[in-house]
């Protein structure tokens, strides 16, 4: 009876602990399997072992491929940050003829399919003979990326107050200086988060990038070609690692803006 | 707007150039959109009507507007097409049954701890999805722990596999969306005011009455968002179906990655993309019409 009752109020708490242990499964599995001495494979587990993470490159082109996708990952996040976030500014901050045009554009890449936008880039690169490789990734990358810049920094400037800018301006600052002291500084943490969930996409895309990549090898499509054979151990301390260093990005990035806040 | 445009007379002298500037802001990345989405969409409708070229070499085509190319396309494939749908429309289903209860504890029941459970969420997926993907295909495999307690348990049969079937894909899909869903309903549930709940108690409505009648109603455009996010990606799939599946399990994805790659025939790739954007673009379309909420993007 008591455990009934007991059960029933904290019915929503145990379904989140039974929700979150299914989030981390996987990743408690990769993990464990980081410090696999399984040799090749790391199908089964066989003994404890330190050497995967003191030799993360001991696997053949593990590192190569990581070393492209962080290449394709910076360059593309640079780029649609700055495409994205001009693009979030006019649409959030001036009125332009054609706006709707404007929304339907940004909102049809994520609507699509990534076998179609992969597809599709492939094909028009095949036709005007342009290889794929390395650029044609970063340009793909660059164009899936765009959207979700604009949607993430126009969120923010839509929960500006327009009085902070508005009491820059009875302060005699112009237009600039309101810009430059006022509103860059306040839309700032949702740029850093696009930004973040910029490299994030491109780091951890498969689909497009298989498609445009060529002979080029990102980590991902290491991953997948490795799978059919067994995936190294490093792999998974590379996986492991990214996870770790994106928690405490995010967590210090949190830390931050709330003592700002204060 | 108006009220920061209407502020002092130094700011009207610079309405000349502001009337251009949006344009400006919008250019380049207009542009590339441009190019690289919109122009090799046009470009994919053209090679899907294009045919081989008579005694040409493999992988050649020449555009002779055969319409009939997505019907071919269409009933050679119809298997994987439907399947497409039904395992996307199962995954939504299933992520969003996990993933509301989730946010809205986050939302409600966690304090504090708001932030960092939300951090969470997304955490896993900062795990390459495909190591991920892998690893629930070892956890559920032959040498796995989960295969040997379910045949211990008789909850499946001693020769019944847990990978390499339609329940691994749809399993994989469901997870790998998650957050897709998750975030979405947090943002919407987080948004209402916690008094209208309260209100509703005041007005002898129970737990459940208040949920069905404010709650859930108020929370109707992240439900909408989030599974349009975790639909769409999840139709389009292919590496949870090459990876988790058998090749009875095999998508739309599928069909397209190994028409370009393997057999080099760009134009019944070209057609089935094709459809399937348009599938998904109907749908959406009706949906977002029929939930009402036009304010997504």
């Amino acid at each position: 009876m008591r455990l009934t009752w007991w059960f029933r109020k904290n019915l929503i708490r145990v379904y989140m602990v039974l929700g979150f242990t299914y989030l981390f499964i996987p990743v408690a599995y990769t993990f464990a399997f980081s410090f696999n001495n399984g040799g090749k494979s790391n199908l089964v587990w066989k003994s404890f072992t330190l050497g995967n993470w003191q030799n993360p490159c001991g696997a053949p082109d593990v590192c190569v491929a990581l070393g492209n996708s962080i290449r394709v990952g910076v360059i593309s996040t640079v780029l649609a940050t700055i495409l994205g976030t001009l693009i979030a500014f006019a649409i959030g901050r001036h009125q332009f003829k054609g706006r709707s045009t404007i929304n339907t554009l940004i909102f049809l890449p994520m609507a699509t399919p990534e076998v179609v936008l992969g597809a599709s880039l492939l094909a028009m690169f095949l036709n005007l003979g342009i290889n794929p490789g390395f650029w044609p990734v970063v340009i793909a990358h660059v164009m899936f990326c765009i959207s979700f810049v604009v949607v993430t920094v126009k969120a923010r400037i839509a929960s500006l107050d327009p009085r902070l800018e508005q009491a820059a301006m009875d302060l005699y600052a112009n237009e600039f200086e309101t810009f430059r002291k006022v509103t860059l500084p306040l839309v700032a943490p949702g740029i850093a988060g696009a930004a973040l969930l910029a490299f994030s996409l491109s780091f951890d895309d498969f689909i497009i990038t298989n498609f445009n990549s060529g002979t080029l090898t990102t980590f991902p499509k290491f991953v997948y070609v490795a799978s059919a054979r067994g995936i190294p151990a490093q792999a998974n301390v590379i996986g492991s690692a990214m996870f770790f260093l994106a928690l405490f990005i995010v967590i210090a990035g949190q830390l931050v803006s709330r003592r700002k806040a204060r | 707007m108006a009220l920061l445009h209407a502020s002092g007379s130094k700011v009207s002298s610079l309405k000349e150039k502001r009337s251009l500037l949006p344009y400006l802001l919008l250019a380049p990345g207009i542009l590339w959109l441009f190019t690289f989405f919109i122009l090799p969409i046009v470009n994919l409708a053209q090679t899907s009507t294009q045919t081989p070229v008579t005694n040409g070499d493999t992988g050649s085509y020449e555009q002779t507007f055969r319409f009939a190319n997505y019907i071919d396309a269409f009933v050679d494939n119809k298997e994987q097409f439907s399947r497409s749908f039904i395992y996307a429309f199962l995954a939504t289903a299933l992520a969003l049954a996990i993933a509301y209860p989730l946010a809205y504890g986050i939302a409600f029941k966690s304090g504090k701890y708001k932030n960092l459970l939300l951090v969470l969420v997304v955490a896993p997926f900062f795990t390459s999805f495909l190591l991920r993907t892998i690893a629930w295909k070892q956890i559920l495999g032959e040498e796995g722990p989960v295969i040997s307690v379910f045949r211990g348990l008789h909850i499946i049969g001693q020769n019944t596999s847990l990978t390499a079937s339609a329940f691994a894909v749809v399993t994989g899909l469901t997870y790998n969306f998650l957050p897709f869903m998750t975030l979405p309903l947090y943002a919407s549930l987080e948004r209402i005011d916690p008094r209208t709940m309260e209100a509703a108690g005041d007005l002898y409505a129970n737990a459940f009455t208040t949920f069905r009648k404010v709650t859930l109603p108020l929370s109707l455009p992240g439900v909408v968002a989030g599974t349009l996010l975790t639909f769409i990606p999840a139709a389009g799939d292919y590496v949870n179906a090459a990876i988790l599946g058998n090749p009875n399990t095999k998508m739309l994805g599928n069909v397209i990655e190994s028409r370009f790659f393997k057999i080099v025939d760009y134009p019944t790739a070209a057609a089935l993309s094709f459809t399937l954007m348009t599938a998904i673009l109907i749908l959406v379309t009706v949906y977002i019409r029929k939930a009402g909420t036009e304010e997504l993007v």
